[in-house]
């Protein structure tokens, strides 16, 4: 039951061969029986599951389901849920209780989606590894050596190992992308905007924006159907038609133009990496795509803007935990004045990692430095952005690497935040431009699963999700588990 | 390279505690990204506008009139002291 995707699950269901009851008996069985040497986990909902389980199974009964009502998927711990704890994988929040939902948790509800519980995550989701959540590394289900990426680890590891469908995540840099190809899944970071910020705890809110986790890219088609769309709660947030993204990836395959950005196949791709990448790029060709090379003149400086522009953004969002209206309150801090306390909550309540980003941020705002910094940052951005709407003149979609290499060891670049940080030297582009982009399964290196990236322009998530489709039907990488959890 | 007076000024503005052990390791850290970014003003940027938003879009507004209804006694629940519907904090007027 596990190995099925959502899609054929959302049959299952509606055909009556299995109950939403059944289908998250048999998924929390598996959180409890594996989550203890994954972590991916902060919280199991198994209660909540079980309700929301019998209330799907009287709603298809009645005849008023749709494709996503009984099926069982975790939530990254970033998004809020009422009634239950959402710690954003900090100390700071460890004792915060949602009091509402966010849009993409309200919408996938109402849909009918049984939440199993929210998934570790890094601290804030920054990091790329996973390592920096308060309650400890999540695992990577191919190798418990391995970190599975992150910032939305727990989400990526849960998907893989099959204790859960789908799960939501968030992408600031690559925290979909990233962890999917270090986990052998698909994830879709959506364009900017396409899927409301409502209730998701902000982190570089010019860059931040939901998506989901899946086995295949039409279990997303049909996860992003639901979460898309305008929300008068997020200022963001698009006001764009959404698509029928599931009716779309089925019609027939048009011969696309993929772009190739050789800067992104240099020295600091792995070589089997390389390999694995140019592979899934002529599978393409043998689909009928015609592959063209392409140059992205500013793309190398995406890196710097990206560590500006975030560090500046998360060092204001974070402001607002001060351990006073909610959050972490040190047990001392009253001793002193009110700045000793203000310092006392948020140096016991955040990490290392969160405080040292914090600082950078506010480093390149204090006075004097805004120009040259985060204006500065400002004006690339124009640049890459423009670099991207160029090459679309030409290309439907670009594609490359997710990352640099496959899943690495654990504690292998805690130390090193500039090291940790180029794990996302090809996925921040799309990010910093605002576009949608994908990872895919594309092959394995040394055991473990590497990611194809596809980027599409603005609002394309239909164009993208098709060719994901396509080549999920061309391959079978993305159907890949790990032995232990098959 | 960050000196610790530096990391201590900024400590205080970003209104975070670390503890003086701490100092060197992010002063070093610290300093080693600032570097990296720092290369950013190499970049050729004359002439080009910054981008207010990633797809062009202007900022939306939304007809000035309330529409959260009074949460507080909920929303407070988070906070560590509450008295009377207020969050206490130390006192700041002696």
């Amino acid at each position: 039951m596990h190995s099925r995707t959502l899609t054929q699950l959302a049959a299952d269901l509606a055909a009556r061969r299995v109950s939403a009851t059944e289908l998250t008996r048999h998924f929390l069985a598996r959180v409890e029986r594996f989550d203890g040497e994954l972590n991916a986990f902060v919280t199991v909902t198994a209660e909540q599951a079980l309700a929301q389980a019998a209330a799907a199974d009287k709603r298809i009964a009645a005849g008023g389901a749709t494709p996503l009502t009984g099926i069982p998927l975790v939530h990254k711990d970033i998004f809020c849920t009422a009634g239950v704890k959402t710690s954003c994988g900090s100390r700071m929040l460890d004792n915060f209780v949602a009091p509402y939902d966010a849009t993409v948790v309200e919408r996938m509800q109402s849909a009918g989606i049984v939440m199993l519980g929210k998934t570790n995550m890094d601290e804030f989701a920054m990091g790329s590894s996973n390592e920096t959540s308060f309650y400890g590394p999540v695992r990577n289900p191919w190798n418990h050596d391995l970190v599975p990426g992150g910032s939305s680890g727990g989400s990526a590891a849960a998907v893989a190992a099959r204790i859960a469908v789908a799960a939501t995540g968030t992408d600031t840099g690559g925290s979909i992308r990233q962890p999917a190809a270090l986990s052998g899944i698909t994830g879709i970071k959506p364009t900017y905007g396409r899927v409301s910020r409502y209730g998701m705890i902000a982190f570089a809110s010019s860059l931040d924006q939901a998506g989901t986790l899946t086995q295949t890219a039409a279990d997303a088609a049909c996860l992003l159907e639901a979460i898309a769309g305008h929300d008068v709660r997020d200022s963001t947030s698009l006001d764009e038609p959404v698509p029928r993204y599931s009716k779309i990836i089925e019609e027939r395959w048009e011969n696309i133009t993929i772009g190739v950005p050789e800067s992104f196949f240099d020295d600091g791709l792995d070589a089997d990496v390389a390999t694995a990448t140019r592979a899934a790029l002529r599978e393409y060709e043998k689909l009928g795509a015609t592959l063209k090379s392409i140059e992205l003149d500013y793309i190398h400086l995406s890196v710097l803007a990206y560590y500006v522009v975030k560090h500046a953004e998360a060092s204001s969002n974070l402001s607002r935990f001060d351990g006073i209206r909610f959050g972490h309150r040190a047990a001392n801090a009253a001793a002193g004045d009110l700045l000793t306390f203000y310092m006392r909550n948020r140096g016991e309540g955040f990490g290392a990692e969160v405080k040292r980003r914090i600082l950078t941020g506010t480093y390149v705002l204090s006075a004097g430095y805004f120009d040259a910094y985060y204006l500065q940052a400002q004006k690339v951005r124009k640049l890459i952005s423009d670099d991207f709407a160029r090459a679309f003149r030409d290309v439907d979609l670009v594609a490359g690497p997710t990352a640099p290499a496959p899943a690495f060891a654990i504690g292998a670049k805690t130390d090193d935040p500039i090291q940790m940080y180029l794990n996302d030297i090809y996925t921040i582009g799309a990010n910093l431009a605002g576009l949608p982009a994908m990872s895919l399964p594309c092959g394995f290196v040394r055991g473990l699963p590497v990611g194809l990236q596809l980027i599409a322009p603005p609002l394309a998530e239909g164009p993208l999700l098709k060719a994901a489709h396509h080549y999920q039907r061309a391959t079978d990488w993305h159907a890949r588990v790990p032995e232990r959890y098959a | 390279m960050l000196t610790s007076e530096d990391i201590r000024r900024l400590c205080k503005l970003a209104r975070i505690e670390i503890t003086s052990a701490e100092i060197a390791d992010v002063s070093a850290k610290l300093s080693s990204i600032v570097a990296m970014v720092d290369q950013l003003q190499a970049a050729a940027t004359e002439g080009v506008v910054p981008m207010a938003h990633p797809l062009d879009r202007p900022q939306r507004l939304r007809d000035d009139c309330v529409t959260e209804p009074d949460m507080h006694a909920l929303y407070q629940r988070n906070a560590a002291l509450v008295e009377r519907d207020l969050y206490l904090v130390p006192k700041v007027i002696e």
